[in-house]
């Protein structure tokens, strides 16, 4: 019993970051109709931030502020400079220069700061089962969670930007700058991975710090239902929970094996995510 | 009421690609009136309206709202303006509710939603106010209508352009719709555009009539002459 209890806390502790990630890729798939394969990099981007002004200010909050506005800047920049000149070309293009951004992202990181590990700080003291720094995680991607509700459902700007995603000409006769709703999804989406890399990036940062995250945050958000933000918070945490008593019960070793066969599972029974609406959307 | 034209078009040329679809349109709309285009499939109606609203670039030519030139404005610069355009269709999002559909339309005016207005277009169209908080994906044809032109008028335009109102309506609705936007122009001053396919209903609701043909203006004049004259209504209007 207090193996599972213990499985089950560190599963929801893991499942927050994977919720995190697939949270900022429907954000931007909602926006963009793109799966976002560069998300590791802001999340990089910013954790190396934080490292570097905790270790120059020795103020981890300092540095925790400063990952999530260079995770947003990073985001909007790659969006007007990257992603909006060929994305209106082609789709697959636009998938493969973001995989192609994290490679050279990874590839700079590793020239700035070498591939060696380098120690990060948690936020809280991390001993213990559900020890303050779990806590944290769980509570920092609920409340992003009901930030975003509350943002999408009830703010002007999240009216702008889900008409600008449905509907962009009809958005435009509106008054909405279009244009600008899509930066602004993408800096939203890049700050939710930047928490995600404060949250991931801990005890010891690398350039690969992320891949294997990464794999299991866009299972999560394949589980979810691509155009589902909740279906990624759900999955997640499914994921988290499941990874961790697959890895506790069975062995590390056939973790990622398991989350191919839960896709397989999920994605057999309700092509769409668990939680996507019936109807298929017409784009 | 003064007698200059709200909205003038000189000129305008636009292109797709290699083909060209509008030939050097030229046309004035009196203010506080309501003038209909007419033609036939593909003479350049749906063209004109997004040239004039800026979802089209123009090759050349000049569109003036009240004396400025708005013809290299975008188009959500342009309904700032005071120049709302219904496109084919409606443009209502499905994945919107009612509300927010409205809501969308005022926000550029302000953040907070104006509540009188959204009143006065719930008022307009009673149906809209029963099914608020729906989404739009659940409304009739008709309905749809009515919330994208609801949806046009949160923003308080001067000058409403509106592609085929009444497609696929039935006549009875078609003419409520014609009524109601009758009733708006002389209530709240508003200027109407109106292309239709249904020439007749058009012309007995307008005062004056544009009819293109291959992307020019083939003729104009007021419409119960356009209504009267044999010639016309044989080569363009084909009844
Ligand atoms: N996006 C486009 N690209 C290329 N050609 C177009 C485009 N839209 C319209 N056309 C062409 O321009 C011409 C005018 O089309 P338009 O849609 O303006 O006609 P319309 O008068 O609105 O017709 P309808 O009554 O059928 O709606 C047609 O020959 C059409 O094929
Ligand atoms: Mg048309």
């Amino acid at each position: 019993m207090e193996k599972f209890l213990d499985l089950t806390y560190n599963g929801l502790s893991s499942g927050a970051v994977y919720a995190a990630l697939a949270l900022s890729l429907v954000i931007i798939f909602q926006a963009t109709r793109l799966v976002n394969f560069a998300q590791p990099a802001f999340a990089l981007v910013s954790a190396y931030t934080a490292f570097a002004v905790i270790q120059a200010t020795d103020s981890y909050w300092l540095g925790f502020g400063a990952a999530l506005v260079v995770g947003a800047l990073a985001g909007a920049l790659v969006e007007r400079v990257v992603i909006r000149p060929i994305a209106s070309k082609s789709e697959l293009n636009a998938i493969i220069v973001t995989l192609g951004l994290l490679l050279v992202v990874q590839g700079v990181i590793g020239m700035v700061w070498g591939s060696r590990e380098h120690g990060l700080r948690y936020a809280f003291d991390y001993k213990g089962d559900f020890s303050p720094a779990d806590v944290f995680a769980v509570a920092s991607i609920a409340v992003v969670a009901v930030l975003v509700f509350v943002l999408y459902r009830f703010s002007p700007l999240g009216l702008r930007m889900r008409a600008a995603a449905f509907r962009p000409e009809a958005a435009r006769l509106s008054g909405v700058k279009v244009g600008l709703m899509l930066t602004a999804g993408w800096a939203i989406a890049s700050t939710i991975g930047a928490l995600a890399g404060m949250l991931a990036g801990p005890p010891f940062l690398s350039p690969h710090s992320f891949d294997l995250v990464f794999v299991f945050a866009i299972t999560a958000a394949v589980i979810g239902g691509l155009d589902s933000p909740f279906g990624a918070i759900l999955g997640g945490l499914l994921m988290g929970l499941a990874m961790s008593y697959v890895s506790g019960y069975v062995g590390p070793e056939v973790a990622t094996l398991a989350a191919l066969v839960v896709v397989v599972l999920v994605l057999s029974l309700r092509p769409d995510g668990i939680l996507s609406r019936p109807k298929a959307r017409k784009v | 009421m003064s007698t200059e034209p709200i909205l003038r078009v000189e000129g305008l040329d636009l292109h797709y690609g290699p083909v060209q679809a509008l030939h050097g349109i030229t046309l004035s709309v009196p203010p506080e009136g309501m003038c209909a285009v007419l033609g036939a499939n593909g003479a350049g109606k749906t063209t004109l309206l997004r040239a004039l609203s800026g979802l089209h670039k123009v090759s050349s030519g000049k569109v003036l709202l009240e004396g400025e030139d708005i013809t290299r404005l975008p188009a959500e610069r342009i309904i700032t303006r005071g120049l709302a355009h219904v496109p084919e269709g409606g443009g209502v999002i499905a994945e919107l509710t009612v509300e927010e559909n409205l809501r969308l339309g005022g926000l550029w005016r302000s953040s907070r939603t104006d509540k009188k207005a959204m009143a006065e277009v719930l008022e307009l169209f009673p149906p809209l106010a029963e099914r608020r908080k729906r989404p739009s994906s659940t409304l009739s044809g008709g309905e749809r209508q009515m919330l994208a032109i609801g949806r046009a008028l949160m923003a308080k335009p001067r000058v409403l352009l509106l592609d085929e109102p009444s497609l696929g309506l039935a006549p009875l609705i078609t003419q409520q719709i014609f009524d109601l936007l009758r009733d708006l122009r002389k209530s709240s001053g508003l200027t109407v555009v109106l292309v239709e396919q249904n020439a007749a209903g058009a012309l007995a609701t307008t005062e004056h009539g544009f009819v293109l043909n291959q992307g020019k203006v083939a003729v104009s004049g007021a419409s119960d002459e356009l209504l009267s004259d044999e010639r016309t209504r044989h080569a363009y209007l084909g009844f």
